[in-house]
């Protein structure tokens, strides 16, 4: 149980960080980028000077929380958006429209 | 002073010459034997004259940790100019290479990122026109 909470707090730090909520987003639009590809895009959509030694820091963090995993395919390693640790927050609070309590 | 050669590293240099005279299109310039090895070298067709890139055996003992760490990344070694990304996407597609980045717009340019079957990841980049002032 208490790992469980852990990891919840992984997640909202992982989150809490615009460069890496920027790599969630891109790799939402197109699934599977190398770290190569991923420091192109946020250099040239969303003029990120940070190193790649830096993004791949975030990759890290995201990777830990559990928001992105990776996959070798053929010499080079894909990253993945992964919302299983969203939908833990969402077990824990469901999201309830308003027309469901009226 | 001119940049008249650049050289990538490749497995085997007679496989590499088919890749790139064969798939990517390149010309063959020299062909020098050097014991078991050879001075090989191919330029583009449209400029036969030009650049030349050296196809150099891989074998120093430093390359591979060096091009593994690079192509676990995704990084390109090396880059060509082309006309048009999507058109050379479709064609070196069809021919079997497979992608690493699909065409991507970066802003200026549109980029891909192949590998090049001899150890190597490769950029191809076309850039866009120069916005009209009309």
């Amino acid at each position: 149980m208490l790992a469980y909470y852990e990891g919840m707090a992984d997640v909202f730090r992982a989150l809490d960080d615009e460069t890496r909520r920027l790599i969630l987003d891109e790799l939402f639009s197109r699934d599977g980028q190398t770290l190569f590809e991923i420091c192109a895009v946020l250099s040239s959509r969303h003029g990120l000077g940070s190193s790649r030694q830096a993004i791949s820091q975030h990759l890290g963090v995201l990777e830990s929380a559990g928001l992105v995993v990776t996959e070798r395919r053929g010499r080079s390693k894909f990253h993945y958006f992964s919302s299983d640790p969203l939908a833990a927050i969402t077990r824990r609070w469901p999201v309830v429209g308003k027309d469901d309590t009226s | 002073m001119r940049i008249q050669l650049t050289s990538i590293f490749v497995d085997d240099q007679r496989d590499a010459l088919a890749f790139y005279t064969d798939v990517l299109g390149f010309t063959k310039r020299h062909d020098v034997p050097i014991g078991d090895d050879a001075w090989l070298t191919v330029v583009s067709p449209e400029s036969l004259d030009g650049p030349e890139l050296l196809l150099e055996p891989s074998s120093h003992p430093a390359v591979k940790p060096f091009r593994d760490a690079l192509v676990e990344d995704g990084i390109p070694f090396c880059q060509f100019a082309v006309d048009d990304v999507a058109a050379e996407y479709d064609r070196l597609g069809r021919a079997g290479v497979a992608f690493t980045v699909p065409p991507t717009d970066i802003g200026p340019a549109v980029m891909a990122v192949f590998d090049d079957t001899c150890g190597n990841l490769v950029q191809i980049i076309s850039t866009k026109p120069a916005p009209s002032d009309e």
